[in-house]
């Protein structure tokens, strides 16, 4: 056994390695990226198959494939990758499991880098499977491999859902480090089992509505759901994931409040809260994103009727979005129980007033000054970034011109920021492609551009080449290749050729896709070439039906930069170069225009728009 | 009994490294110790913060606001905007020199730090005030200040981390060719550190302090009293 100080993420891939997994398939998103990278560093033995799969949808695939002939796999994604993979993971759900089948789904609460604040747990209760919810990295390491467990016990597949804090938190966890993946016994055909048909989906979801009170009645007795407190108190707190960290902050050892931990939110473990509450008769439910926990036991206290009343998000006791806190979560629990008074608006501004008069007559009015507000630090593209010049490309060569841009998920996002301005919609993976084409059939004279990144244009925006290809949409598809999938971390992908075993595969030519896919004209240019980029936009927006652009340079972070751009004293601080492509690295000092020797990457935009060529490129 | 301290900066500041070597120390020490960084779109430009917590009776990953025992500040305005998560009587270690939004150049904000930094002397006690570019000089780059800073808290005894374990786990967690140089950036932060302590006394007299007049004492109850009538009244038209 070894400690080490790691991530919630590191110890979620440890424990599944300690659970001997065979197979680890995942697609990259923010909580959950660090688990697929940390088994791929500790396979040093390729003894486990890990991959970047091309989206959640083929990650789930491919591991229900290896279940079946009883390997243990781990699938792993951000939630609404789960939305991608729902169509497999529903089905599979019917079916079940050979080998224990276990898929992280990390929850973003907050939303913090997503586009939603759904909840996994929900997801599992209506997949009809159970769903592991830890509060802690330790618990986490612990955790996973008690899932294999139970998805091997009842052949189901579960799910295992940590939040941001448990993903990026950091604990000393001990791990087993000489764990082996387990042995594989290998596909036993049967059709009966592995084949879904509407008189199989009948059968097993009867056996799955049997099984699952069974699994709560096993749940009961599972040593991660536990309660603290003495009897007779009369009331409770219940809670899951990090918010019973959050409580335990608050409580800590105390016993005349009961706190449950539900760490098995479905199926319900009855037994176990029907015990817990006993003798209960207020009940407040700390969580994060869907009132989960607060609706099921306000049902098991309808089924049980038991004298109980329940508050949290539907009563206002609890925030009904965002993230909660360690001092939200305690100012609610000491509101509950009558340990601190609602915070009056009007007494701390009153405090102030009289705070000042109290400086003014003491003379002292010069010491206390008021709290200055930090700035704004909003994010924006790195310097050198190639996707501002594919951006300020496109909006040069449309100047004047009646034209929709629709973009994607990924650093590119970023677009929408002012001085570029061009992103117009952003809804999910892939969808700027096809929102093109729903745009363009409502103007037709309205010139379509969709901007995808390399990574999401594996991910799924073929489909959606397809399409345009097909119902003869007119429009031009950027994709914005800078060989990574950058916002995630660097992750390879199927553009880039390199896999998670460590080999280099037959990297897909892009180009070759889209020509494949029927797109008449495919162009790939260096955007950092302005005019060359330029005049291939012009081109394309000349003609009708589906045409592309590759807008190929690699991301400033997986490169080293070996020039940088200088201002010469011909500068005129007409500040076009601020104004047209907001680059970080340029900013104005006492009215005279500098460039960050150190931010700047040498893309060499900048002297693309200078008008009087002051800017130029010199070596680092 | 817990110590709690909060780094926070802008992205790119080393801030992460800099709570990791705090970590490992505490690992070292044969401390509990639990951690939380953010990392995502936060990261491109934007505010960053990782909180470290040593300690037996920690449950979450998040220091709880006035809860930090030391906040170490990269930025001036970093400081001032994690300052709800400083306790009463908590030290304060800043970097005075200011880091620019990034769209400073697009929508100018006036921003220069110095404000920041008069508003945290009069409002802290333990404040330890560094210039991160002349802490580094010797460095040749001001990327070290991540680990002089440790240096400057541990010198000024806002740690209680001896000096070799905090040298023994830099020389574990960076990279071999950089250990030379980060422990040189960490002892010129002590030798600053240590030069700084007798200011904190200095510190108290700063803000001028004199005793009310019984007059001027009179005046304020008797303001305090109109203000709680007039708001009271306030109260009952509303009810």
């Amino acid at each position: 056994m070894k400690t080490e100080y790691m991530m919630g993420n590191s110890a979620i891939a440890l424990g599944a390695i300690a659970a001997g997994v065979n197979v680890a398939c995942g697609y990259p998103g923010t909580p959950s990226s660090e688990i697929i990278d940390t088994i791929a560093k500790h396979n040093t033995n390729k003894a486990i198959h890990v991959e970047w799969s091309v989206n959640e949808k083929s990650a789930m695939e491919v591991v229900a494939g290896a279940s079946y002939a009883g390997a243990r796999c781990l699938v792993t994604m951000k939630m609404m990758g789960l939305n991608v993979a729902s169509d497999a993971l529903m089905s599979l759900a019917y079916v079940g499991v050979e080998g224990g089948v276990v898929i992280v789904s990390a929850d973003d609460p907050g939303p913090i880098s997503s586009q939603t604040e759904q909840d996994t747990r929900l997801f599992a209760k209506y997949c009809r499977i159970p769903v592991f919810d830890p509060s802690s990295v330790e618990e986490a390491y612990k955790m996973i491999q008690d899932a294999f467990d139970y998805s091997e016990k009842y052949k189901t597949p579960v799910l295992f859902r940590p939040t941001t804090r448990i993903d990026h938190a950091y604990a000393a966890v001990t791990y087993d480090e000489t764990a082996t993946p387990k042995e594989i016994p290998g596909f036993v055909k049967n059709s009966k089992r592995f084949v879904i048909f509407p008189r199989l989906s009948r059968m097993n979801h009867e056996m799955i509505e049997k099984r699952n009170p069974e699994i709560g009645e096993d749940f009961s007795s599972y040593k991660c759901n536990s309660f603290t407190g003495k009897e007779g108190n009369k009331k409770a707190v219940i809670a899951g994931g990090v918010s019973y960290a959050y409580a335990k902050e608050y409580l800590q050892d105390r016993d005349d409040v009961t706190l449950i931990h539900v760490a098995t939110p479905h199926p319900l473990p009855e037994t176990f809260l029907l015990n817990a509450l006993k003798g209960i008769e207020e009940v407040l439910a700390v969580e994060e994103l869907f009132p989960y926990l607060e609706e099921e036991v306000l049902l098991l206290s309808g089924k049980h009727k038991l004298n109980l009343s329940v508050y949290g998000k539907h009563t206002g006791h609890m925030p009904t979005a965002g993230e909660n806190t360690a001092e939200g979560v305690a100012e609610a629990i000491g509101l509950f129980l009558g340990e601190r008074k609602p915070e009056d608006p009007g007494k701390k501004a009153f405090e102030g007033v009289v705070d000042k008069i109290k400086d003014r007559l003491s003379g002292n009015e010069e010491v206390m000054m008021e709290e200055p507000k930090a700035p704004m630090r909003a994010p924006v593209l790195c310097a050198g970034c190639p996707h501002r010049a594919s951006f300020y490309a496109v909006k040069s060569a449309m100047k004047g011109k009646k034209a929709n841009f629709s973009g994607d998920i990924g650093c590119y996002t970023l677009g929408n920021a002012m001085p570029l301005d061009m992103v117009d919609t952003c809804l999910c993976m892939g969808a700027g492609i096809t929102m093109a084409q729903g745009l363009h059939w409502t103007d037709e004279e309205c010139v379509n551009f969709a901007f995808v990144g390399d990574s999401t244009f594996f991910a799924s925006g073929m489909t959606g080449v397809a399409n345009a290809v097909y119902n003869q949409a007119d429009l031009i598809v950027c994709v914005l290749d800078n060989s990574t999938t950058a916002m995630t971390g660097h992750q390879p992908h199927p553009g880039t050729g390199i896999t998670m075993m460590g080999d280099v595969a037959n990297a897909i030519s892009i180009e070759a896709v889209l020509k494949a896919l029927g797109v008449k004209k495919v162009l790939t240019v260096n955007p950092l070439d302005l005019k060359a980029a330029t005049e291939a936009i012009e081109e394309c927006a000349a003609e009708s039906g589906v045409k592309a652009i590759i807008f190929k340079s690699p991301c400033i972070a997986i490169t080293k930069a070996t020039e940088k751009c200088v201002i010469s004293d011909r500068c005129i601080s007409c500040k076009k170069c601020i104004r047209e492509i907001g680059c970080p690295a340029i900013s104005v000092v006492d009215e005279k225009v500098i460039i960050d020797p150190n931010l700047c990457t040498g893309c060499g935009l900048c002297t693309q728009i200078c008008p009087v060529a002051a800017i130029e490129k010199e070596v680092r | 009994m817990s110590y709690n301290i909060l780094l926070c900066g802008v992205g790119g500041q080393g801030t992460v490294l800099a709570s990791k070597l705090l970590a490992a120390s505490a690992m070292e020490n044969n401390e509990t110790v639990h951690s939380a960084e953010t990392i995502g779109m936060a990261q491109r430009g934007g505010p960053v913060s990782s909180h470290v917590r040593i300690g037996e009776d920690v449950y979450s990953p998040l220091i709880p606001k006035h809860s930090a025992d030391l906040l170490i500040a990269f930025e001036p305005s970093e400081a001032v905007r994690n300052l709800d998560f400083l306790k009463d009587g908590g030290a304060v270690i800043v970097n005075e020199i200011p880091m620019m939004p990034v769209t400073e150049s697009l929508q100018p904000t006036g921003y220069n730090g110095r404000e920041m930094i008069r508003f945290l002397k009069q409002k802290i006690q333990k404040l330890a005030v560094v210039n991160a570019d002349e802490l580094c000089a010797p460095l040749g780059s001001s990327k070290f200040f991540n680990v002089a800073v440790l240096g400057v808290a541990l010198g000024a005894r806002f740690l209680h981390f001896e000096e070799e374990t905090v040298k023994n786990t830099i020389a574990k967690t960076v990279k071999e060719k950089f250990v030379e140089s980060n422990i040189k950036a960490f002892e010129i932060g002590k030798e600053v550190g240590l030069s700084m302590k007798p200011d904190f006394d200095a510190l108290d007299n700063v803000v001028p302090k004199r005793e009310m007049t019984e007059e001027e004492r009179n005046k304020i109850i008797a303001l305090e009293e109109q203000i709680q009538t007039a708001k009271e009244r306030r109260y009952e038209t509303k009810q």
